[in-house]
């Protein structure tokens, strides 16, 4: 059972499942969101959970002090991702009956005054963060380490917990584009949602039935994206970045056969059983085409079917671009990472010259 | 005695004001002079970016590790050529390390792999390590200078000053 469990954590197959896992909660989410299984899940959690902790391996990397915020967000996120579906679930029933959403009830849109019912409560949060992180800064201490050394660097080295995920982007990527590109577009694409979703429905109010692609499409960046990310980061890598399972000590001579090669070599090497040519934009021609086509052509291809009629219809020309532009720039990542694990592939164009790779 | 009161007019009104100002202006400009030495240290620990490397005969055939900590440089010898590697990794700029057994660098942060000769061949680094000129004094010793550094995917690994025969 743990060799399976430490092979099915390996991104490879994990990915996968829990992009599986994903779909069914978002498909099934009236039944994922009902106190019957919430209950459920979580007398099955508890002692799946204490037999985890059993293995001296497991609880050393969850107990490692940089990575209890991780254990907390877990458990956090758990708790906060079946209470929004419950009452999602909750409204999009009552909204199939055809009554308006919970929130709207007149008792729950009673108003009070901001002293004392908000000023107090805020007060006790304050109080409650502070002896918390007292707390937690006398049970865990701060792991001070030698001088810092511009020749020398730690093995794993890590990023802080919540740049976990990004780090383990920038696995799959150029610096260029996982460390600039890519998080400036999650950057102004998160500002710019206000302005590109003018859609009133589920202002105020849980539901998913009402906008299926504004939830799918941005739960999918959250959990997928970024939180499973941050938990392979954290948990599954050890030394030299290199994978381990949760029940596998971290040797740090593990070998990992592994060798990455370009799309140009595949191109004119494996493919055409030729010589690279010296020109590089000749060398990387295909793979800049790939590029464009999918930059360029995939949107207004999008545009003409029914789908992408559907947004623009709704939305516009000019809010239906922004929007498949951000979708697709997020897709790149899962899209990269596959390419990765199956064909071993580094970069779709790789001009090191120019310090340029996608 | 008069009880009138000694008033200022306009011109010394202006000369006072100007002779404020300057001094004003000037405790501000001392003051940002002063915070702005003061951003730079006393006393720079960074090692310097030329060194002497002992002589040729000092290096076995294989990597070399004894500058890393101080100058960050590898000395490699393979194939009758001596060089000096950037101990910086091409990714994103970590510092990888040597793994003896598995005769490869290695990057902790990002899991980039290079040869001996410093092609990169695993991970997400985009090109091969780079290269330090390396030279002979007249002395017979081995002279590195970091300050000019030799690309392979620029075709400068040819350069003879990117190695020394040995």
């Amino acid at each position: 059972m743990k060799e399976l469990i430490n092979i099915i954590a390996d991104p490879i197959f994990s990915f996968p499942i829990v992009t599986t896992l994903f779909v069914l909660m978002m498909k099934y989410y009236r039944i994922v969101g009902t106190k019957k299984f919430g209950i459920g899940a979580l007398l099955t959690a508890i002692p799946v959970a204490t037999w985890l902790c059993l293995d001296p391996n497991f609880r050393k990397i969850i107990l490692w002090p940089d990575n209890i915020p991780i254990n907390i967000i877990i458990i956090l996120i758990a708790w906060l991702t079946w209470y929004s579906l419950y009452r999602a679930a909750l409204n999009d029933n009552r909204l199939d009956e055809g009554l308006g959403p919970w929130e709207g009830l007149p008792e729950n849109r009673e108003k009070v005054w901001v002293w004392p019912n908000l000023v107090y409560t805020e007060l006790m949060c304050i109080i409650g963060c502070t002896v918390f992180l007292v707390v937690w800064a006398i049970i865990f201490k701060a792991p001070l380490e030698e001088p810092a050394n511009p020749t020398w660097a730690p093995n794993p080295a890590k990023a802080p917990w919540y740049f976990l995920g990004l780090q383990e982007m920038l696995v799959y990527f150029d610096p260029w584009m996982a460390g600039v590109v890519l998080p400036g577009i999650i950057v102004v694409g998160l500002i710019a949602i206000p302005y590109i979703d003018t859609n009133p429905k589920g202002n105020g109010y849980y539901t998913i039935a009402e906008r299926p692609l504004a939830m799918w499409g941005f739960l999918f960046g959250w959990f997928v994206l970024w939180q499973y990310l941050i938990i392979v980061g954290t948990f599954l890598r050890g030394p030299n970045w290199t994978y381990y399972g949760p029940f596998e000590y971290w040797d740090f001579h593990k070998v990992v056969a592994e060798y990455n090669v370009n799309l140009s070599e595949f191109f004119w090497i494996k493919w055409l059983n030729r010589p690279m040519p010296a020109n590089m934009f000749v060398r990387e021609f295909f793979g800049i085409l790939i590029t464009i086509g999918y930059l360029f052509i995939l949107p207004p291809a999008i545009a003409r079917m029914k789908w992408g009629k559907k947004i623009i219809a709704n939305v516009g020309q000019i809010r239906y671009y922004i929007t498949i532009f951000l979708i697709i720039g997020m897709a790149s990542l899962p899209i990269k990472m596959v390419l990765r694990w199956l064909f071993s592939l580094k970069y779709i164009i790789a001009l090191p010259e120019l310090e340029l790779n996608l | 005695m008069s009880q009138e009161r000694v008033q200022l007019n306009r011109r010394e009104f202006f000369s006072f004001i100007t002779v404020g100002w300057v001094a004003f202006t000037s405790a501000i400009a001392g003051l940002a002079a002063l915070a702005f030495r003061f951003s730079y240290p006393n006393v720079n620990f960074e090692p310097e970016m030329d060194f002497i490397a002992g002589y040729p005969s000092d290096y076995e055939e294989g990597v070399d590790e004894r500058w890393k900590n101080g100058y960050g440089v590898w000395m490699v010898r393979q194939e009758g050529k001596l060089v000096a590697f950037s101990n910086i990794c091409t990714h994103l700029g970590c510092v990888p390390n040597w793994l003896p057994a598995e005769l490869k660098f290695k990057c902790p942060c990002h899991g980039s792999g290079y040869y001996m000769n410093g092609i990169n061949f695993e991970g997400p680094a985009p090109r091969p390590l780079e290269r330090y000129k390396i030279s002979l004094t007249p002395a017979g010793t081995i002279k590195v200078d970091k300050t000019k550094v030799y690309r392979w995917e620029k075709g400068q690994w040819d350069n003879p000053n990117s190695f020394i025969s040995v």
